[in-house]
Formats: C-alpha cells, sequence, structure tokens
C-alpha cells in the first residue's frame, strides 16, 4: 500500500480522503503535523481558504517540513487554495506561503460565489475522457515559469500546471466523481517512489 | 437540482474545518481574516448587543458591507431576517458570498421563510432539530447550522441542537424504507430528503454550529459532537481580547481532539464574554424559537 496525505487543518479534506480511498493501492492519510509528513509518499493541499490554512501550517511549523520534502522530489498537489499555498507569487499580496512553485496567481480572480462555474475539459496527458472542473472562488494562474507546463487552460486562463514534481488545479477534481486527476498524481507517487 | 445549488453547496465545503466570524464594521474583518476566520457574518450588531439593547434588528447598511467586501479577501456573509425576500435581493445585488436567513434579526415574516430557490446566491439556514434542517434544505439552503441560543455565550443550546440532529440522523438510518413516510409526516420535511438522510447517514449539505460559542473549548466541543465548522458571533468580539481570542478559536477548531493544543491556547486569554443562563431569559427573549 502507498500512502498519500492530505493535509488535514481546513477545507475540502474528507473530499480528496474518499477519492483516494477509491483507488486500489492507496491508504489516505490525514496529515495534520510534520511527524504525520515522514509518514507519507505524497501530499494533497486540499481546497479551502489560503489564508486561514497558511496561517495554520505556519503556526504549526508544518511550512518548512513540507518545502523539504517538495525539495526532495515528494509529489505534493494543490487543489485552489492549495495552488496558492504552493505560489512563488500571489498577485497584489505582499506575502507567499511555500513558495515553492513558479507560478503567480491571482486570488478569487473570477470574482465571488455568484461566479463560481462548471465547465469541462479535454486534458490528454490525463484523462482520454473530457474531465469534469468545478471552480469555486477560484484563483487563476497569471504568468507561469519556464519549467513548468501548462496542462489546461479554460477560457483562456491557465487552470493546471506541473513543475516536476508538483501538480497545481485551480479547480476541485475532489468534488466531482471523477478520479482522473487523484489517478495522475498517484502516478506521479508511484514513478517516485522507483526513481526517488 | 441545478448546477448552481451544487456549486453553492461546494462553497460550504471549502469552509469546513473553519471559523465564521460574527463583524460589524471593516476593521473587525481585518482582525478575523488576520486571525485565521475562513469567512465573516456582516450584522448590524452582534446578537449580544441586540440581545441588550432590544428593537428590530435587521440588514447591516450595504455601505457598510460594501466596506467588509473590500477589506477581506475571505468569503462574505451577511443576515437577512427571516422572510424578508428583499433585504436577500439587496445582499444578493451587493454580490457577497452567502446569506445567512438568521433568527438573530427580528423576523419579518412569521409565517414563511424565503424561497432560496429563487436565488443565485448560496444561503445558510438555522436548524433546532433534522425536520427544521431538512425544511429548510427544502426550500433551497445550501448550508445549515445549529440555532443555539446567540448572543449568550452559553453553549448548551448549541449542544442540544447538534445532538439532536445527530441522533435523529441516526435513527432515521437504522428505519426500514416503509417507515420513512410516516417519519418524513412526524418531523414534516420533504420525504425526499427524509430518504436521501436515511441512505447517507448524514445531511445533504455541510452543517455547522452556531449560538452561544464562547471559547475555544466551546468549538473544539462542537466539532467533537460531529459540526462541520463553527460560526462564533459575540464570542469574540465581547471578549477582552478579540485577536487573541479570534486566534484561539481557529486553532482549536482545527485541533478539536488534541486536548494539549487547546489547552495551550485557552491559556490567558483574559475574559471571555459575559454569559447569560438560559433560564433567565423571558420566553420572548428566545431568538431560537423565531423560525420554524
Amino acid at each position: 500500500m502507498i500512502n498519500i496525505g492530505v493535509l488535514a487543518l481546513q477545507g475540502s479534506i474528507a473530499e480528496h480522503v474518499h477519492s483516494l480511498s477509491m483507488i486500489e493501492g492507496i491508504t489516505p492519510c490525514e496529515v495534520k503535523s510534520a511527524s504525520d509528513l515522514e509518514k507519507i509518499s505524497g501530499l494533497i493541499l486540499p481546497g479551502g481558504e489560503s489564508t486561514t490554512i497558511g496561517k495554520l501550517i505556519k503556526d504549526f511549523a508544518l511550512t518548512a517540513p513540507i518545502i523539504k520534502r517538495a525539495k526532495e522530489g515528494m509529489p505534493i498537489w494543490g487543489t485552489c487554495a492549495g495552488m496558492i499555498l504552493m505560489a512563488k507569487e500571489i498577485v497584489n499580496e505582499g506575502y507567499v506561503h511555500l513558495g515553492i512553485m513558479d507560478i503567480a496567481v491571482r486570488r478569487n480572480a473570477y470574482g465571488s460565489q455568484l461566479d463560481s462555474f462548471n465547465s469541462t475539459a479535454s486534458i490528454p496527458i490525463i484523462a482520454h475522457e473530457d474531465i469534469p472542473l468545478v471552480f469555486i472562488r477560484a484563483p487563476w494562474v497569471e504568468t507561469a515559469g519556464e519549467q513548468v507546463r501548462i496542462l489546461a487552460r479554460v477560457n483562456h486562463r491557465i487552470a493546471a500546471v506541473q513543475q516536476d514534481n508538483m501538480l497545481a488545479t485551480s479547480f476541485h477534481p475532489e468534488l466531482t466523481t471523477n478520479l482522473a486527476f487523484h489517478k495522475y498524481f498517484t502516478g506521479m507517487v508511484k514513478k517516485y517512489l522507483i526513481c526517488g | 437540482m441545478n448546477d448552481r445549488y451544487e456549486l453553492n453547496k461546494n462553497l460550504a465545503q471549502m469552509l469546513k474545518g473553519g471559523v465564521i466570524m460574527d463583524v460589524t464594521n471593516a476593521k473587525e474583518a481585518e482582525i478575523a481574516q488576520t486571525a485565521g476566520a475562513v469567512a465573516v457574518m456582516a450584522l448590524e450588531r452582534v446578537p449580544a448587543d441586540i440581545r441588550k439593547q432590544g428593537g428590530v434588528a435587521r440588514m447591516s447598511d450595504p455601505k457598510i458591507i460594501k466596506e467588509i467586501k473590500s477589506a477581506v479577501t475571505i468569503p462574505v456573509m451577511a443576515k437577512a431576517r427571516i422572510g424578508h425576500i428583499v433585504e436577500a435581493q439587496v445582499l444578493e445585488a451587493l454580490g457577497i458570498d452567502y446569506i445567512d436567513e438568521s433568527e438573530v434579526l427580528t423576523p419579518a415574516d412569521e409565517m414563511y421563510h424565503i424561497d432560496k430557490h429563487q436565488f443565485n446566491i448560496p444561503f445558510v439556514c438555522g436548524a433546532k432539530n433534522l425536520g427544521e434542517a431538512l425544511r429548510r434544505i427544502g426550500e433551497g439552503a445550501a448550508m445549515i447550522r445549529t440555532k443555539g441560543e446567540a448572543g449568550t455565550g452559553n453553549v448548551v443550546e448549541a449542544v442540544r441542537h447538534m445532538r439532536t440532529i445527530m441522533s435523529e440522523i441516526r435513527r432515521l438510518k437504522s428505519l426500514p424504507r416503509e417507515e420513512l413516510m410516516t417519519a418524513a409526516k412526524d418531523m414534516a420535511a420533504p420525504y425526499e430528503l427524509v430518504v436521501k438522510v436515511a441512505e447517507e447517514g448524514k445531511l445533504p449539505v455541510v452543517n455547522f454550529a452556531a449560538g452561544g460559542i464562547a471559547t475555544p473549548a466551546d468549538a473544539a466541543l462542537m466539532m467533537q459532537l460531529g459540526s462541520e465548522g463553527v460560526f462564533v458571533g459575540s464570542g469574540i468580539f465581547k471578549s477582552s481580547n478579540p485577536e487573541k481570542m479570534a486566534k484561539a478559536i481557529v486553532k482549536a477548531t482545527t485541533f478539536y481532539n488534541k486536548p494539549d493544543i487547546i489547552a495551550e491556547v485557552s491559556e490567558d486569554l483574559g475574559e471571555a464574554m459575559h454569559g447569560i443562563e438560559i433560564s433567565q431569559i423571558a420566553a420572548e427573549g428566545i431568538l431560537s424559537a423565531r423560525g420554524w
């Protein structure tokens, strides 16, 4: 069994745990402390409020250990708030959280809850079938560095990116029954366990 | 169910494990956001002041709501009176993120709640028991909270309401299908929702605790009883050190099953809000009796 962690401080934790539990060979683990981080081979940063989760990782001394594991090559995937946590730059804000991914993101880029929306996209590298995408007060990627591969654009805005062992999506695969992104991330974790 | 309703339930899912704080102006909203609130709730006066000052409590001034909206990046909620369709329309026009059709404000309609299906904006509503929760969901609420007894700093009613909802869910789950129609009749709840709860063993929307939460331990208690997050009203800005209290409640909500962390954050918080014994409140002062 492979242990994949979900940062369990606030947000769509149960949803990610449920999606992971649907994939054979994966044991989902809730991560609340630095010692929990030692037991996993991949980490999901869920949706939620990035300001809240960002404060909690700082106050409970999780920032440095997460950055360390990311630098060692452990796969990390951020959805929505998780993407904001990973970004090296947050547009119009004077702070960053983990700052591990070479992207600049704009928070609440589409507007308020009245501007939240559903969409679908064909993302061949992730799945053959179209993937349902749920955007909730979503950010978008404004600019991405040269090392960052753009996986999907929605309405001309960058919505999914990968940089080596790091994956980020501005939408929420955990809110749908489609497991394509969770399976893709599981593949990244398996590759990491084999190749290091 | 349409897409918009699903998206509105989805936003509540993003708030899980978090604390939503009552604020009356932009400055308080900033303090709440800095402390780690997942959302703020705009209202004219906090419940403890409404209780003390009396009079009709209404939706906030739109100007203040706009100021709060521009002061923070987290979701902004605001309260409308029960049945006050136009206050809800105004709040939707202001482009906030969630409306609380709330018994804390003076009801505008003693017979009917708002038909929330007519709106694009999501609603959260209070409930004392499962039947009431399902009636509100039937009307289109995308999130439920316990009513508790707002403005008292006394958690006993929130505990009662959460325990009641949870035990009624467990009971429904154990019933054979042919008994569900009678259960729906007895709790005056829509049959389809009763069946859904019986099958899934949980409410079809996110369920928070509210009404009387005044300390980090109160918040953690509600989480241990099955709440998915908490609303804190007067408990923060009526305490002697709102900033510190707000931060402590956020941490206790996340680490609700870690007594050592709750002990640490509860230390030296100064005075919590002054509480009220529920039996000392005259019948007309019981806010949770508003709505049905």
